[in-house]
């Protein structure tokens, strides 16, 4: 913090100064995975982190030889796309009904959405894992790996919230019109609905992009296995036989990494807290 | 529709139909998952062939019993309670510092907001295997500490390897608390400020006596945010000590519910452990509620 006597400017140089440095440091180990995975031989020295030459795409080659890339990267689009559909079809459902329609167990529908934002899957990994895999028998199976995260309540949560921010007037001339509910929805609601849909879908998206325990669980199967659980079983396994063995799991990191940055980086604007924390704290 | 039928189903009862896709899915992946933990828990109940008839008999809280006597249980907690320590605190300090300096800067806000937010929405996976080679033996980390560097080295020290995982998991989630305290910091009054400034308040003062109890909900969020991702360690202990180590320093409750659970073949005693954390973290959630917004 400045002091008082500064001037708002100088506070600002200060202010600036400090953010770059905490930058600098956010950003490193990101800069550090992708010249890590560029290296033909890991160089750990301060000046290896600076290298004038000898970078090689060589360690991605290695990944892709070792681990069947190209399949764990559609294993995680199936089951991320699967997730995404879900999510968005039902979740415009379910947070319109709460938004807008009287219906009996609304209160109580509330009240466990809000709960589960607090007992989170994890905590109920041994049912989850009873129910799904020896239940019902859905082990090695992208149904049963997109089944405990199809609806993501969060994003329940902020389609709510965007109904309920559209003016009553809207509502009120489209039903004195004679529409129906499900007409005032579908032409109504659902063409303003555009923004907290992309918020949507980015939030969505890093839930099973970036998912590993619960695939690790209900995959035993390689070919059926998303990208973050090959590179997590290649880091535990595999990694002792390969020649740079850091360089390959951090070429693995980068293509695992890429997409959900990627998205993040073309839909910052939806990502502010007006948005999101709505969707937390209700 | 007629009197009857709205007083059963609601005024708009088409909400119903709207709604269920949802409360069907909560049901079957919250609510029976929920009631089936604590079911298990209080019965002996193992892995059978599928479509076997086997007796599960009812045991009390036998379960409990042996989890609490367990010493791997009791150190995993241990561990959790040792990476809120650190982790809460400095997520709360560093993230309101950091969204209160990104409030006062007009330039180059969407470049530091992307720097502060990229951790949180990258795979913890891919994020650890950096760490792992930032923090190897002979990773850069003791490269630049040179003699300094720890011996064991820091994921394979039994006192450094929370804290290391605390570390990691501050720097992931920095970005999401941070982006809560700007939303309230939106809501904190600007009079408020000018008063302060006028009274001959310092910078430092005017934080403390004006920006810190204008977002104190953000902190309880933030908080309870913090407990939550703690209860749910698995991915850094599982990977980054590669399986809570050395000996069970860094081992978590949910590694040890996958330990018991899945490779040890008692899903009951692992169900117990899941039940007490779903416990604590309510508890805990409930007290930090209570305690930071007491006024």
């Amino acid at each position: 913090m400045a002091s008082t006597n500064l001037n708002p400017r100088g506070r600002q140089v200060w202010s600036l100064a400090a953010l770059f440095l905490g930058a600098a440091i956010f950003l490193f180990p990101f800069y550090y995975m992708v010249i890590g995975s560029l290296q033909e031989e890991p160089d750990t020295s301060i000046k290896g982190a600076f290298p004038a030459q000898g970078l090689t795409l060589h360690n991605y080659a290695d990944i892709n030889s070792r681990v069947n890339l190209a399949r764990s990267l559609v294993n995680s689009g199936i089951f991320t796309i699967g997730v995404l559909l879900t999510t968005v079809v039902f979740g415009v459902l379910a947070g319109y009904a709460l938004a807008r329609l009287h219906f009996r167990g609304r209160g109580t529908l509330f009240a466990v959405m809000l709960l589960v934002q607090i007992v989170p899957f994890q905590l109920l990994i041994i049912p989850i894992y009873v129910l799904i895999v020896r239940s019902y028998g859905l082990a090695d199976s992208y149904l049963g790996m997109i089944l405990p995260f199809a609806i993501n309540s969060a994003a329940v949560f902020i389609f709510r919230q965007f109904f309920l921010q559209l003016p009553d007037d809207l509502f009120a001339a489209a039903a004195l019109d004679g529409a129906s509910e499900l007409r005032i929805l579908w032409s109504v609601a659902l063409p303003l609905v555009r923004p907290a849909m992309l918020t949507v879908i980015l939030i969505t998206f890093i839930g099973p992009w970036n998912e590993f325990l619960w695939p690790f669980l209900v995959t035993k199967d390689q070919s059926l296995q998303p990208l973050a659980v090959t590179l997590a079983n290649y880091i535990s396994n595999i990694a002792a036989r390969a020649t740079n063995p850091a360089g390959a799991a951090l070429a693995g990191a980068v293509v695992l990494a890429a997409p959900a940055v990627a998205l993040f980086i073309v839909f910052q604007k939806r990502f502010t807290g007006s948005e999101l924390s709505s969707g937390v704290k209700g | 529709m007629s009197r009857t039928a709205e007083k059963a189903l609601g005024r708009q009862p088409l909400g119903i139909v709207f709604a269920a896709p949802y409360a069907v899915f909560l049901a079957a992946v919250f609510a029976y998952p929920l009631g089936l933990a604590v079911w298990m828990s209080f019965h002996d109940y193992f892995f059978a062939a599928p479509g076997a008839q086997v007796d599960r008999p009812f045991v009390g809280f036998d379960n409990y019993a042996s989890v609490l006597k367990d010493p791997a249980v009791r150190r995993s907690f241990l561990n959790v309670a040792e990476f809120l320590i650190i982790n809460v605190p400095l997520t709360v300090v560093l993230s309101l510092v950091l969204a209160t300096a990104l409030n006062s800067v007009a330039r180059f806000r969407t470049f530091l907001r992307i720097a502060y937010y990229v951790p949180y929405v990258t795979a913890s996976v891919a994020l650890v295997s950096v760490w792992l080679f930032l923090f190897s033996k002979s990773g850069m980390v003791n490269q630049i500490l040179g003699p300094l560097a720890p011996n064991p080295s820091w994921l394979v020290n039994s006192v450094l390897a929370m804290p290391v995982i605390a570390l990691f998991v501050t720097w992931k989630q920095l970005g999401f608390s941070i982006l809560l305290y700007l939303a309230a910091l939106q809501n904190v009054p600007k009079d408020l400020y000018e008063s302060a400034a006028v009274d001959g308040a310092t910078r430092v003062k005017a934080f403390w006596n004006v920006t810190v109890p204008g977002v104190r909900s953000a902190t309880t969020l933030v908080v309870i945010l913090a407990t939550i991702t703690g209860a749910n360690l698995f991915t850094e202990p599982y990977l980054l000590t590669n399986g809570g180590g050395p000996d069970g320093a860094s081992a978590s409750p949910v590694f040890v519910m996958y330990q018991k659970g899945i490779e040890q073949g008692s899903p009951d005693t692992a169900a117990a452990i899941g039940v007490m954390l779903v416990i604590l973290v309510l508890i805990l959630a409930l007290v930090s509620r209570k305690t930071l917004e007491r006024d």
